[in-house]
């Protein structure tokens, strides 16, 4: 049935930069807030804006994320017509590819998209934590008579460089993009949020896909072609909290953008809620000698010690003696007795032991990799680290870097 | 995957030892333990035991159990074989739309019961919480031959004043078969107390409901668990973890409490067999600067500012900062305003308590406020 917009939601990589976190996920999948994932915020948007068809396309651990999506009926999202669909490449009689890029990404399920025979497509990444309301967009993109929206968020002019500009005239019309530039025109920052006319965009992909020089993306590639060829491009001003979580340091700042009297990022927004796949679990317990101040607390939780300034996502404790202060601490992570954990992301389900010291100033000459990292320390997800580890900031620990944290570093 | 049984959960009853709590709910949809209803727990058994055929009895006040419970998807119950069937009451020719009492609404369910395919009947109360599966029972049930078993623990505490359903099993020599029952009595000579569940063959209840029904009587339990003892083997099946027994405004404020103190209560709670419950996507709970809490149990979506010690707070409380809340049940939705304080107070949903109010009720009696009231 015909469909006025249909949602690809581009979930793709493994997130690299997120190190250890995606080693058994793609970065969508990543926990955000103390409930979500992130992928739940583009989908809620998705819901809250009426759009209620997405293709969900990535080759990274598809099982994990169809697991995680389901039927869609967290999200509302489980529909006899539309719904949610996770699109992994697949092979047809002649051929059959990875995602080559974003573009071809829809290009290889434009088939999905044409059996909702859709006028306009939205284009997500699925990396982004913002609420954006779509519908005022697709207005927007409509009243403008456009080919090509794209969302912009005006940043910090010294920031500029590391975002892909849309340089606008008067009117609002793109007169040129640049990927990331050294000497940024302008500060409005593409934002990844695209709504192409379906039929226009078709043709472009496949002109793109027929050039072999092509890396088939829409930032390099797509975008450039329709400007060159003077379609009608429009910016879209957004104005609001918008963030990439592609690396730990955003990731754990993004986290922290909930907390506060008045919180950078407010999730409680009963007309925008985000939701989420319940972790079925009981309401948490705050315990006789707990003090839990300036911190978020769900499900499942079980907090004796003392908490500042945290997210505790569902189902992870903090024992009795301990202090954890400025982290994040993901699903099922427990902490134990009298351990200090500062400035910190503690992955899924990973047990710290008794007395381990987290965050803490690297000793003399102990020199710790912390490029992914900067002066956050990581614990990759299900990672046991033994009682009395010490764990300095910016280190990354993984069932294989943790002996050099155990029993004062001894030589292994 | 259980093909052997299916449920039935009786809801009906009225209870005046509810006060307020029911004024506009069955005892089944009452708010218990920070973020469940009452009837979570059994229909939740019955779920974690494979069941997937569940009917559900519905007499007064059913709007909030409909609300709460929907298609049944968030117990799996939205299915296309079997699934969860709400059972209201209508009027027939012999059948005037308000039950007498659970043999009558038995009898006009009595279609359903029919249809269901499964031989063994798993009959259940809405106000008895427990967390397990019915697996051991059923086996226990089919090794024995019984015609009926009756779910039962031992339960020393005794309330003479606040008798309501209470349903006490004597044994023989073999520790296992009943062979008396005390309903509501004044001085019990047993602490075995039912759990309101009752396996049963599927054929056998029909006809004990039906003869029993043709004789004008309307209750199961008087009319006839207690006329036929001796006629039919009747057998207990011991369970031993903890029971919240939900009789009255003081057992439901206990158990309540127990929840917090009590490590035996820490089995309502159990991950093993987890207890589903209408997902109303709140976000985490949000402790602020000035947040004080001390053993308490709160669900999400509360925004706390203020002191909490030994208390149960629902989904979506507000504490505001320099609030103190001790030993207090605050349902869901409910605001407690700069310089209130509570104690030993119960609070049903959407109560706003402005500043400056104390309200204290004290150990066995509980100042209860029902819904959407400001104080």
């Amino acid at each position: 049935m015909k469909k006025k917009i249909v949602c690809m939601l581009l979930a793709g990589g493994q997130g690299s930069r997120l190190g250890v976190l995606t080693s058994s996920m793609a970065k969508p999948a990543v926990p955000f807030g103390g409930k979500f994932r992130i992928i739940d915020f583009p989908l809620s948007n998705c819901v809250n804006s009426d759009i209620d068809t997405v293709g969900v396309l990535t080759q990274y651990r598809p099982l994990a994320l169809n697991a995680y999506l389901g039927t869609g009926q967290h999200w509302d999202l489980d529909r006899s017509n539309g719904g949610v669909f996770v699109l992994p490449p697949y092979m047809t009689e002649s051929t059959g590819r990875w995602y080559s890029g974003t573009a071809n990404a829809i290009w290889q399920n434009r088939e999905f998209v044409d059996q909702y025979d859709p006028d306009y497509v939205l284009i997500l990444s699925g990396d982004h934590i913002y609420k954006m309301d779509y519908t005022k967009m697709l207005r927007f993109h409509v009243s403008h008579e456009a080919a090509a929206t794209i969302a912009v968020l005006k940043v910090p002019m010294e920031e500029a460089h590391r975002f892909g500009i849309m340089n606008t005239d008067d009117d609002g019309n793109i007169v040129s993009f640049e990927e990331k530039p050294k000497q940024p025109k302008s500060n409005n920052a593409s934002m990844g949020i695209y709504i192409f006319d379906w039929s226009k965009l078709r043709d472009y992909m496949q002109r793109d896909d027929a050039d072999p020089n092509s890396e088939n993306d829409f930032g390099k590639n797509i975008i450039p072609a329709m400007l060159n060829a003077g379609e009608r491009m429009v910016a879209y001003p957004f104005e609001g909290y918008w963030k990439d979580v592609g690396t730990i340091q955003s990731l754990w700042e993004a986290n922290m953008d909930l907390l506060g009297e008045k919180p950078v990022l407010d999730l409680n927004d009963p007309a925008w809620r985000i939701y989420t796949r319940n972790p079925v679990m009981p309401p948490h317990y705050t315990g006789k000698n707990a003090d839990v101040k300036n911190s978020l607390v769900t499900e499942g939780c079980v907090v004796r010690g003392a908490v500042t300034h945290t997210v505790l996502f569902c189902g992870s404790s903090v024992d009795e003696g301990s202090t954890v202060t400025d982290s994040v601490i993901f699903p099922l992570a427990e902490i134990g007795q009298n351990c200090t954990v500062e400035k910190a992301i503690i992955g899924e389900g990973a047990v710290i032991g008794d007395n381990v010291q987290i965050g803490v100033p690297p000793r003399d000459g102990e020199t710790v990799d912390n490029r992914l990292t900067g002066d956050i320390a990581l614990i990759g997800n299900d990672v046991v680290v033994p009682a009395g580890a010490v764990i300095p900031r910016g280190a990354v620990v993984t069932s294989k870097t943790l002996d050099q944290f155990v029993n004062g570093g001894a030589q292994a | 995957m259980n093909q052997q049984a299916f449920g039935l959960i009786f809801t009906g009853e009225a209870n005046p030892f509810m006060r307020d709590l029911t004024l506009s709910r069955a005892v089944g949809a009452l708010p218990f333990g920070g973020r469940y209803r009452c009837i979570d727990f059994v229909l939740s058994n019955l779920v974690n035991t494979g069941i997937r055929n569940v009917g559900l009895i519905v007499q007064k006040n059913y709007h909030s159990l409909m609300d709460h419970l929907g298609t049944g998807k968030e117990w799996d119950l939205n299915r296309k074989r079997d699934g969860l069937f709400i059972l209201p009451p209508y009027s027939t020719k012999d059948n005037t739309g308000l039950y007498r009492g659970d043999t009558d609404a038995f009898h006009s369910v009595m279609q359903y019961i029919r249809r269901s395919s499964q031989r063994y009947l798993i009959l259940c109360g809405s106000h008895t919480v427990f967390n397990t599966t019915f697996d051991a029972i059923l086996e226990q049930h089919i090794a024995t031959g019984a015609d009926i078993t009756l779910m039962y623990n031992e339960d020393p505490r005794f309330f003479p004043e606040e008798q309501n359903r209470d349903l006490r099993l004597l044994f023989g020599d073999d520790g296992m078969t009943v062979e008396s029952l005390e309903w509501n009595p004044r001085n019990p000579r047993s602490n075995f107390r039912s759990c309101e569940v009752t396996v049963i063959d599927k054929d056998l209840f029909e006809d004990l409901v039906e003869e029993s029904y043709s004789r004008g009587s309307v209750d199961f339990v008087r009319d006839v668990l207690l006329q036929q003892v001796k006629n039919l083997k009747i057998m207990g099946w011991r369970y031993d973890g903890y029971v919240a027994r939900i009789d009255s405004v003081n057992t439901y404020f206990m158990h309540s409490m127990e929840l917090l103190d009590a490590p035996e209560a820490q089995d309502l709670y159990s991950m093993a067999h987890p207890i589903y419950t209408k997902v109303k996507d709140e976000i985490s709970s949000k402790y602020g600067e000035t947040a004080r809490v001390r053993n308490a149990v709160m669900a999400d979506g509360c925004l706390i500012d203020g002191t909490v010690e030994n208390s149960i707070l629902f989904r979506g409380v507000t504490v505001e900062r320099g609030a103190v809340v001790k030993n207090s049940i605050l349902m869901q939705g409910v605001t407690v305003r700069s310089g209130a304080s509570l104690d030993h107070v119960i609070l049903d949903k959407n109560v706003t308590v402005n500043g400056g109010r104390q309200l204290t009720g004290y150990d066995g009696i509980p100042l209860v406020f029902r819904k959407n009231l400001t104080v």
